[in-house]
């Protein structure tokens, strides 16, 4: 008898946490409609007019509220990029898809991604492939970004604290790369370790404004290609050819 | 307040001309510091609102003059000691807040933040145009020589705050700033007896010094280049060094290399040497090499778009333009220059890079074959005889404010068509500009440049441009080069070998065909090729037109070759928002129009309510308000329009933007000081319309004279020795500011007379009209250029002089 107040209360915190929980689920698959309804608005220049249906899941899964600080939570699903500290961004869940899509990840595959940030990006990824190696270079991210992948059981996601210039030799060649760090150059070791038919993905631009994507493939014979994407489907004359 | 009632029988000259001096010097200050934990945009956008603070004092004085008069030692001092007080802690107070600029469209809170630092910067200005204004309200008499005062203390600050720059950092100059602003309080409450006053500043003086170190330091914003390179494990900071042109700073990392190469090639299979990196305030990176006399670590240098013409010229004698960290001297050299002629305009950088580092950069400044000359870009070139075989013009600025537009609203005058065509004639036959931009996408600067270079050649009487021109791009960087001459076919053959042997693409060439474009770095359409045969096709005109950038070539006339914004392309980019569209709007223009529509509201607002409630009050005091508003409002325009012109008319001609800020803003000033002390003569005499009329129409003909004459004029004079171009500067400034400090105080003097009550109210116009001023003639200047802007100052100067009323004319009956 004397224990029924509390019971009430716990079990009106379990239906809370609860209702927190699905909030969150719901949200995620809000923003993840809005994404693909933004996708079929754009065609970009991989000719696909949608994103792909995994990566699509993937972003449902992912818990990105986990992934930002505290302040931050309320914003976590909205589709805009969010401070992380440390001078580094999350980036817009729309360009987050749309760089995993680019990438076009397979369950066999080994991915290298350079600059965990707030991890997000390697979650993301994780759900889609076979083993996801991230490096960061500013420490502190690393720690956080390790402890929150630990938290939510991402077995498959190796991280390290260092300079990733010249990649994780021993860990590849890499079905894919990421670089989600700011580069002045296409680190050459890195293309080196990008396997045959393997896609490299880069962010151009200043902090919160993603200008362009460098798209980098490795032919099966090595030779390179490289394209520039805009996320956005934008044509520079008015009244010219689209 | 036992001891505030003595009013003094003369106006407090020296402390009126200390704070207007601190208070301008603030002004100028508050830019630097903003730049430094900022970027220069916003730090236009806070001061120029921060300056409305002028006005609302004006409107503050008019309703309540009569208890500030009847306590006027009092009230100018703790005014004035205020202004000292809020000068340091409000921007310190500001640093606090948290804004990011770049985050303003993503999170309305940001706007909360810039209106918490306009109200905070707000403050400081207010309590110095309190304590000035109401010292014009209450000496009526002595309003000519009020106005001297406070326009040459306003030159003194000026060109003490150049000084100060000189001498100290920012944060301490920041300090001394506000010392002056309460030594201004103290030294009126010491001689109207308020010793109390004075005690009470003295003590704020001294809590002010005592602050701890900590809290003075600049704090620059996480998202500049310097803050996100320190963030960095192993990075830390070697050197920094602080004078007007900016604090710059050397970061060394040990255990993780910079390794800053924009725009390598993919091709390229080694890394850059071990470097040092430098930031001038806390951005546009420039790499400081390792150099040990061995060339092979330095490879990389031939795998960028610039290492280009070093393969179409043999051994040429090259002209580098901002060498900075010395990359590209080394590249020259390494790439077979027979003779490097350096420009850099920091001293300070020259002295880092050669001196303290000297051991590790090699000395790229005095290696054999190389000159360095200090001075600034367009002026070297304009004044020197000699020719080149390479004129290249370094990347000068970081990619990320080129990236997100920050540069929009700044003047520069290495890329304008005038410019262009300086660089091709100081070419020697066969000779070629070479100029590196970054790339931006959808092309912006790629295609500007381009166009600019077939307005040049044009210009130079060139009949056939597109055979002089070709363009290649990487990834991030595209390198133009300009000949005199056509390209010849073995020119372009190793031009061809060069592009593939890095995968860098073809934009144009002569005789190049559509197939040979966007082959390596694809984009969706060839749009740099297309853009390039639009440009030079007939339809030259119409695609410009079409075009959702701006890339009209800039001009000296219309210095803005970083201003791409267009408002028809702006709903487009807006409603692309959610799909990272944000990139393609550029910053500057936006910034400026909403500075420009947020002064112009707070001015009606400030302006209307305080003579509304004073109508209210004494419904007789309002008669003849629409001329007195006419006169000092166009007083206050003009006045900004011709300062702001002839500034960048003689930034051109004296060749260095600081100096030349300190030199003109200096004349103006002390010139308007003594005019309006000279005007003296005619305020109380019947002759003020005369003299008013006289005064705008030499302005006119002085102004419009300037304007059209002095471009070509300075071309000439390019060569002369600094101090004579100085001491003609000062010459042709005389005149035409003499005329221009004679209007305010003589239609002052009068109002005075006529209507006292309305004197801080005219003021206050006068504040606000000068705001407004000095923003709106940036957005005419883009959009018409420096003579239409003269030419509107000098309608309002006519316009002014024809509303000034007749002696004797109607209106409130003098006292």
């Amino acid at each position: 008898m004397h224990f029924a107040p509390l019971i009430g209360l716990l079990l009106w915190l379990g239906a809370t946490g609860g209702v927190l929980a699905d909030e969150f689920a719901e949200r995620r698959q809000q923003l993840s409609a809005e994404i693909a309804a933004l996708a079929r608005q754009t065609a970009v220049e991989t000719g696909r007019r949608e994103f792909d249906p995994q990566v699509m899941a993937a972003l449902e899964r992912t818990p990105r509220h986990r992934f930002v600080p505290a302040a931050q939570i309320p914003h976590a699903y909205a589709n805009r990029p969010l401070p992380i500290g440390h001078g580094q961004t999350i980036s817009q869940p729309y360009i987050v898809a749309l760089m995993t899509d680019l990438i076009q990840p397979q369950p066999e595959h080994k991915v290298l991604e350079i600059g965990t940030g707030s991890g997000y990006q390697a979650a993301v990824l994780a759900e889609l492939v076979e083993q996801v190696y991230t490096i960061e270079i500013i420490e502190p991210l690393a720690v956080q970004a390790t402890k929150v992948l630990e938290d939510l059981d991402y077995a498959n996601v190796q991280t390290r604290v260092g300079d990733g210039y010249y990649g994780w030799e021993d860990a590849g060649p890499f079905d894919a790369i990421m670089v989600t760090a700011a580069a002045s150059h296409v680190p050459p070791p890195l293309i080196a370790q990008l396997k045959p038919g393997g896609r490299m993905v880069i962010p151009v631009g200043a902090r919160f404004l993603t200008q362009h994507l460098l798209l980098v493939e490795k032919q099966e014979d090595g030779s390179l290609t490289t394209q520039q994407i805009l996320p956005v489907r934008f044509v520079p004359l008015t009244g010219g050819p689209s | 307040m036992s001891d505030s009632n003595t009013t003094p029988l003369r106006p407090p000259y020296p402390a009126i001309a200390l704070l207007s001096a601190a208070a301008l010097a603030y002004e100028i200050l508050l830019m630097r510091l903003f730049s430094i934990i900022q970027w220069h945009h916003f730090a236009y956008m806070m001061i120029s609102v921060a300056l409305l603070g002028y006005g609302a004092a004006g409107a503050m004085v008019t309703l309540a003059q009569n208890p500030l008069r009847a306590h006027f030692t009092a009230a100018f001092a703790t005014a004035a000691g205020l202004f000292g007080a809020t000068a340091l802690l409000a921007f310190l107070a500001a640093q606090q807040t948290g804004f990011n600029a770049l985050e303003i469209l993503w999170d309305p809170r940001q706007l909360g933040r810039l209106a918490l630092i306009y109200l905070l910067l707000l403050v400081p200005f207010f309590c110095a145009a309190v304590a000035l204004c109401l010292s014009f309200t209450q000496f009526p008499a002595h309003i000519p020589r009020l106005y001297a005062a406070d326009i040459l203390g306003a030159a003194a600050g000026g060109l003490g705050v150049v000084i100060l720059l000189l001498t100290v950092r920012p944060e301490t100059a920041l300090q001394l700033i506000a010392l002056i602003g309460l030594a201004a309080g103290a030294l009126v409450a010491w001689r109207g007896a308020a010793r109390r006053t004075a005690v009470g500043l003295a003590v704020t003086a001294a809590v002010l010094l005592a602050l701890p170190a900590s809290w003075i330091a600049l704090k620059p914003s996480p998202y500049k280049e310097l803050s996100q390179t320190l963030n960095v494990m192993g990075a830390r900071v070697v050197a920094e060094t602080s004078s007007p042109l900016g604090v710059v700073t050397v970061v060394e990392n040990r255990e993780i290399p910079f390794r800053h190469a924009p725009g390598l090639s993919l091709l390229a299979t080694t890394e850059p040497p071990p470097q040092l990196a430098l930031f001038t305030d806390g951005d546009g990176l420039s790499a400081i090499n390792q150099f040990d006399g061995r060339w092979e670590p330095l490879a990389y240098l031939d795998f960028l778009t610039s290492a280009l013409p070093y393969h179409l010229l043999e051994r040429p004698a090259t002209l580098i333009l901002g060498a900075g960290g010395g990359a590209d001297i080394l590249q020259a050299l390494a790439l077979g220059a027979r003779r490097v002629d350096a420009v850099e305009l920091n001293p300070q950088v020259v002295k880092l890079v050669q001196e303290q580092f000297g051991a590790f950069s090699g000395r790229p400044y005095s290696l054999p074959g190389v000159r360095a000359h200090l001075g600034e870009a367009r002026g070297f070139v304009e004044a020197t005889d000699q020719r080149f075989d390479l004129i290249q013009v370094a990347l000068l600025d970081a990619f990320a404010t080129a990236a997100a537009g920050l540069h929009g609203l700044a003047e520069s005058y290495l890329y304008t068509v005038e410019a262009l065509q300086a660089y091709l004639n100081r070419l020697n036959p066969d000779g070629m500009l070479a100029i590196t931009r970054w790339v931006t996408l959808p092309p912006r600067d790629a295609l500007k440049l381009f166009g600019t270079a077939l307005a040049a050649l044009e210009a130079n009487g060139a009949d056939d441009p597109g055979a002089r021109l070709v363009m290649i791009r990487g990834w991030n960087t595209a390198t133009l080069l300009v000949k005199n001459e056509p390209f010849t076919t073995g020119e372009i053959a190793a031009l061809q070998t060069f592009a593939a042997a890095r995968a860098f693409d073809l934009v144009w060439h002569p005789g190049m065909s559509p197939e040979a474009a966007n082959r390596y770095n694809r984009l969706d359409r060839p749009h740099f090729y297309e853009g390039a045969a639009a440009l030079l096709s007939p339809e030259r005109a119409a695609f410009v037109d079409r075009y959702k950038f701006a890339i009209r070539p800039a001009t000296d006339d219309r210095p803005y070759f970083f201003h791409f914004f267009r408002w028809e392309t702006l709903p487009e980019v807006l409603t692309l928002k959610d799909r990272g569209g944000l990139a393609l709007l550029d910053w500057g223009y936006p910034v400026v129009i909403a500075t420009l529509v947020q002064a112009l509201v707070a001015s009606f607002a400030l302006t209307l309510l305080p003579l509304w409630l004073f109508r209210r009050r004494e419904p007789t005091a309002g008669r003849g308000v629409g001329r007195v508003a006419l006169y000092f409002t166009a007083l206050g325009l003009a006045f900004m329009f011709v300062e702001i012109v002839f500034i960048q008319k003689f930034i051109l001609f004296l060749s260095h933007p600081v100096y030349a800020i300190a030199v003109v803003l200096t004349a103006f000033l002390l010139f308007a000081g003594l005019g309006s002390r000279w005007s003296n003569r005619f305020a109380s005499a019947g002759t003020a319309r005369r003299a008013v009329g006289w005064a705008a129409l030499v302005i006119a003909g002085l102004a419009l004279s300037y304007a059209l004459a002095l471009p070509p004029l300075f071309r000439h004079l390019m060569g002369l020795a600094e101090y004579i171009k100085i001491g003609l500067s000062v010459l042709l400034i005389a005149p035409l500011a003499w005329a221009m400090g004679m209007l305010f105080p003589l239609g002052l003097a009068r109002l005075a007379a006529r209507a006292p009550a309305l004197v801080p109210w005219a003021w206050a116009l006068n504040g606000f009209a000068s705001v407004v001023g000095a923003v709106l003639a940036t957005v005419l200047a883009i959009h018409f250029g420096f003579i239409a802007v003269v030419g509107v100052a000098v309608a309002l100067y006519l316009l002014a002089a024809a509303g000034f009323p007749e002696s004797g004319s109607a209106g409130v009956p003098t006292a």
